[in-house]
């Protein structure tokens, strides 16, 4: 038994450790800040959430502690990130970043445009 | 929803009193016998049976750990890919939903589905901007939020 619950442990960090790396390498190779925010805002949730879930299980079985704070702590990972790289993108985009050269269609540009005219700084 | 789960937890207090002991077993037996009553008296209430809504939010929440998944193995493959071949785009997708918490949710889910970000909600609130990552997922993508994301949200809220 011990052996199985250690083995999801060490599993669920591992996964958490990849998706970390993952998302610090597409924040690294990735050629502008929406692409960036992808890789930032979802592999980066999974990853400490696969980390905090692993050292909850680990707490668990081998210490037999229910630790509410990490149950806590992941709740509130799943409300604040997805906002937080939405927020990021948007002032990014109304604050001028032009997208990568790879893009190839834009319908929010029409609309920042005439916003801007119709009140004009 | 919010009348019936008080009606509920009312009942059970109600039967604490009626079998005179205090105690959580007599509390949950209680709220069993409450669910049955407010099952058997349900067209006297305008809503839906509170217990079906939270069905509905417990599936919602299994959806989204699938995409939360699915998404990060997705943008695992851009990322580890030897070539970048990527083609971004922004594209507008219009919504129906209405209320403020229901467009904060859909864009949530949105946000952590394979290779798409919300950039801007327009004043109106009825339509999303949103960036995916590869021009070949955007019919797909706008496909699984219309009748997956919208569906099962619209299956939350409706009273």
């Amino acid at each position: 038994m011990t052996v199985i619950a250690n083995f999801l442990i060490v599993v669920t960090i591992l996964v958490g450790l990849l998706f970390t790396v993952v998302a610090v390498i597409g924040v690294l190779r990735l050629p502008d800040v929406y692409t960036r925010a992808h890789a930032a805002s979802k592999s980066a949730t999974l990853g400490v959430l696969s980390i905090l879930v692993g050292v909850f299980l680990h707490f668990w079985w081998n210490k037999d502690h229910i630790s509410i704070q990490l149950l806590l702590a992941i709740a509130f990972l799943f409300i604040t990130s997805p906002i937080g790289g939405h927020l990021m993108g948007r002032a990014a985009y109304l604050s001028g970043v032009k997208p990568t050269k790879l893009t190839v269609g834009d319908d929010l540009a029409e609309v920042v445009k005439k916003a801007k005219q119709s009140k004009p700084e | 929803m919010a009348f019936q789960l008080i009606l509920n937890v009312f009942i059970a207090v109600v039967w604490m009193f009626v079998s005179g002991s205090a105690s959580a077993s007599t509390f949950i037996i209680g709220y069993l016998i409450g669910l049955i009553l407010i099952m058997m008296t349900r067209r006297f209430f305008k809503e839906r049976l509170y217990i079906a809504r939270l069905w509905a939010a417990f599936k919602l929440t299994l959806l989204f750990f699938k995409e939360l998944t699915l998404s990060n193995i997705s943008v695992l493959r851009v990322v580890l890919q030897p070539k970048m071949t990527i083609q971004p785009m922004i594209f507008a997708l219009p919504t129906d939903l209405e209320h403020d918490w229901e467009i904060t949710l859909l864009s949530s889910l949105i946000t952590l589905t394979p290779g798409t970000i919300v950039l801007h909600v327009s004043d109106d609130q009825r339509t999303l901007y949103i960036h995916a990552i590869d021009v070949d997922d955007v019919d797909e993508a706008v496909d699984s939020i219309k009748h997956t994301f919208e569906k099962a949200i619209k299956e939350v809220s409706r009273p």
